[in-house]
């Protein structure tokens, strides 16, 4: 064990955890609302519509996330009309194509966790807010929504871990977030025991952040005390 | 079309090698995780709090951390580690491990987590009557656990084994950071030198999906044999 080596690499790791944290927060953000979209979709009466939105979440959960940034970063760039719009602007750079990827596969596991939530919501409920008057949207966002929160809290926390952990792939397309730099310092100095340890103490302590959000999140949502 | 023939002008050959190194990989890794689950899974539901405490960490390190960073750890410290140990022998020179090894180790450990996990669960949510039946009627420890737990906790752990699969079936692609030719690795060298990046990663992207389509097909199967008479 080498103190000084790792006394000296810790403010580098620890400067990577931003890019990481941006690039968490971000495919979440974009990531829920996909999610939303395709759990109402999934929930739609018509076939074609919910076998569109099950298509969708069948397709990015069963191919690894390596291959679909693969696709989105050296796939899309080949071709030649998208060169040519402004979606250029977004896709050549790897941080974005990096956000995309990650959005769309945490949006597929949402809308899966998404739309288990709204299916365990007692129909008596519904027909309740309906009984009393209340319109369309109202009941969603009033009635299903919260619930469907509360009901998806445990699953969606597993999922925010799930996604940090992926973002250590946006190091193969060239982006020096925390996996990207403990594995340049890796290779430039030979010891990964040392690298290890502290790069993943980030990524446990972030877990372990997440982990009591989750917690206290759940306990205030729940209805019993 | 061409691309995707087989022999010397298209990829077809290598892609179809490359995917049998995948499953290859996958089943070797879920091989060692559930080595790995037989010895920490005890360990957990072990009264001792030191032994808890030492599958937990194990757990909780394992499935916190990228599966990327643990595969660097193996790919560039793994000979190391090796060589170090040769050397207490009295042996001095240069060791390389295989990537295969390298891979199937780093991604098998990854899977013995969530497999611990799952048989824990498994494990306790076994009614205690049939410990305690066990235990009343004097069986052998054997006969006990192959014969009575085994078969009961299979039924309640293989839809979760069947997730673990599908995890360790996608982190094989990781492990072409490590030059190991899989799907992932040919279809990189395959899009390098016909400069055809979206077909052959769209490819890539097919095979796993008929990887994981057929696989689900198998664990049904399995599933419906284990949950006779129920």
């Amino acid at each position: 064990m080498d103190l000084e080596l790792i006394i000296t690499i810790f403010p580098k790791l620890l400067g990577a955890t931003l890019i990481t944290l941006k690039l968490l927060f971000a495919s979440l953000f974009f990531g829920l609302i996909l999610g939303l979209f395709f759990a109402i979709l999934r929930l739609n009466k018509n076939k074609l519509i919910s076998s569109f939105a099950y298509g969708y979440s069948y397709l990015f959960r069963g191919t690894p996330l390596l291959v679909q940034i693969f696709i989105i970063y050296f796939g899309l760039g080949q071709i030649e009309y998208l060169r040519t719009t402004f979606l250029w602007v977004i896709l050549k750079e790897p941080y974005w194509c990096a956000i995309i990827a990650f959005s769309l596969n945490t949006g597929a596991y949402t809308s899966e966790i998404l739309r288990s939530a709204f299916e365990t919501i007692k129909p008596g409920i519904i027909e309740a807010g309906r009984s009393l008057g209340l319109n369309k949207v109202f009941i969603f966002t009033k009635i299903q929504i919260p619930i469907a929160i509360k009901q998806s809290l445990p699953a969606y926390g597993n999922e925010i871990i799930l996604m940090l952990k992926g973002t250590s792939l946006a190091s193969t397309v060239t982006l020096m977030d925390i996996t990207g730099v403990a594995k340049f310092i890796i290779s430039t100095t030979f010891r990964p025991v040392e690298v290890f340890i502290i790069a993943g103490s980030i990524y446990l302590f972030i877990t372990f952040l997440v982990h009591n959000l989750i917690k206290y999140l759940e306990k205030k949502y729940s209805y019993n005390n | 079309m061409d691309l995707i023939s087989f022999g010397d002008n298209g990829w077809g050959d290598e892609l179809f090698v490359a995917a049998l190194m995948t499953i290859a990989v996958a089943i070797a890794a879920m091989l060692i995780g559930f080595l790995f689950a037989l010895i920490f899974t005890p360990l957990k539901l072990s009264k001792y709090k030191i032994l808890n405490l030492i599958a937990n960490s194990y757990t909780t390190v394992v499935r916190g951390v990228p599966e990327l960073l643990v595969i660097y750890l193996f790919f560039f410290g793994g000979s190391g580690a090796i060589m170090y140990v040769a050397q207490i022998f009295g042996y001095y020179d240069y060791i390389e491990i295989n990537a295969f090894i390298t891979g199937a180790t780093s991604i098998g450990i990854i899977s013995g987590a969530y497999s611990t996990e799952v048989f824990r669960g498994a494990i306790q949510s076994i009614d205690k009557g049939q410990f305690e039946a066990c235990h009343v009627l004097g069986l052998k420890k054997y006969i006990y656990f192959f014969k009575v737990i085994m078969p009961q906790m299979l039924r309640l752990a293989i839809p979760n084994l069947s997730n673990v699969w599908q995890i360790t079936l996608k982190d094989t692609s990781l492990i072409s950071v490590t030059g190991l030719v899989e799907i992932m690795r040919q279809s990189y060298i395959a899009a390098g030198s016909t400069r055809d990046p979206l077909f052959f990663y769209s490819f890539a992207a097919l095979l796993y999906l008929i990887l994981t389509f057929l696989s689900m097909k198998l664990i049904n199967r399995l599933e419906k044999n284990y949950s006779r008479g129920y």
